[in-house]
């Protein structure tokens, strides 16, 4: 199954969405998180992000799913620090962080593929909430 | 003009200096437009840089600079960390394996930084950020060398356009990083990553200039 990893600034984002979609998917798919920086602040962590999708790789590719700025920077280097194995199978989502990763693991945990996931996390752009 | 690797280490060791001194000045000018956080978060990066730089002071110019790239990657952890981590490994690879650099191995590596902050950062001139700093300084320099000037008059001249980038940058709206959210109320503030940019070609430009 495809993995999903968060990023986001803020470490307790990262955990809190993290609970979020584990219940949600009943721990059937490995979802990573990556929040602040190795010290404790806000801000990202390419080390970690990289560490995050090397656990969550299962053969089936990982989405990442980032908040803004920084995150996005981060979550690009770390693909490009990635050795060649995972080359293809790691994709970074143009989508919104909460409404994206629940769509995302949602999607991943019924079995669909990288590609799949990826438009489902981004179609949550269009999410009309009321 | 030529740079050995002692010289790089000094130029960074002086960039670490200048950083920490303008610490909060850069901190304040962040505050303005962003998360009040750019001169806090370089510090950390610049510092860890020199606790680093022990490990691979031994090595060439190239790996120098790779390596500064990579601990301001994982330590910054704002978005200057990949825009000057991605600027300093571009630089680094440009200039792979040598252990003294020229002119033009100058003019050649800091090109390859600059395109590569642009790449990262999906930025171009105009839009705020430390491109505008980085690009008249490059393209400055590049021009008095093909008027036939010396390195060090050319450095001047690029130091003062860089300079000139950031006095630009209060009139002008940001359209990259955090700073975007505000729109026009950006206009009116000097951007905090043009600042420490022109204070790193500022830094570096004074030590060459002492060289020659």
């Amino acid at each position: 199954m495809v993995g999903i990893v968060i990023v986001s600034h803020s470490k307790k984002v990262a955990d809190g969405l993290y609970e979020l979609a584990d219940q949600m998917t009943g721990g059937k798919i490995k979802i990573g998180k990556s929040g602040g920086t190795k010290d404790g602040r806000l801000g990202t962590n390419v080390d970690e992000i990289v560490e995050e999708i090397k656990k969550c790789e299962s053969g089936d590719g990982v989405l990442i799913l980032v908040d803004l700025g920084s995150s996005v920077m981060s979550a690009q280097m770390a693909l490009e620090f990635l050795d060649e194995e995972y080359a293809g199978k790691v994709e970074i989502a143009d989508a919104p962080l909460v409404e994206g990763t629940i769509a995302a693991s949602v999607e991943a945990s019924i079995g669909s593929d990288i590609l799949k996931v990826k438009a489902v996390a981004e179609a949550a752009k269009n999410l009309v909430k009321i | 003009m030529i740079l050995t690797t002692n010289d790089v280490l000094n130029i960074i060791s002086n960039i670490s200096e200048v950083i920490e001194a303008n610490k909060q000045y850069l901190t304040d000018l962040d505050a303005a437009i962003g998360d009040a956080d750019h001169g806090i978060n370089l510090d950390r990066g610049f510092k860890a840089v020199k606790e680093k730089m022990p490990q691979f002071s031994d090595k060439d110019i190239g790996t120098i600079l790779k390596n500064v790239g990579m601990v301001l990657v994982s330590t910054v952890g704002g978005a200057s960390g990949p825009l000057y981590g991605t600027f300093f490994m571009r630089m680094g690879n440009a200039v792979s394996g040598k252990s003294t650099i020229d002119d033009n191995e100058i003019v050649a590596m800091f090109e390859a930084g600059l395109s590569g902050i642009k790449e990262r950062g999906k930025a171009q001139a105009g839009d705020k950020t430390m491109i505008d700093a980085i690009e008249p300084a490059l393209n400055e320099l590049k021009k008095s060398l093909e008027d036939g000037l010396k390195f060090n008059e050319a450095l001047n001249i690029a130091v003062n356009a860089s300079y000139n980038g950031v006095e630009m940058t209060k009139k002008i709206a940001a359209r990259r990083g955090r700073a975007s959210y505000l729109g026009d109320r950006s206009i009116g503030h000097q951007d905090p990553g043009a600042t420490s940019a022109y204070l790193m070609i500022k830094t570096a430009a004074e030590y060459m200039d002492k060289l020659q």
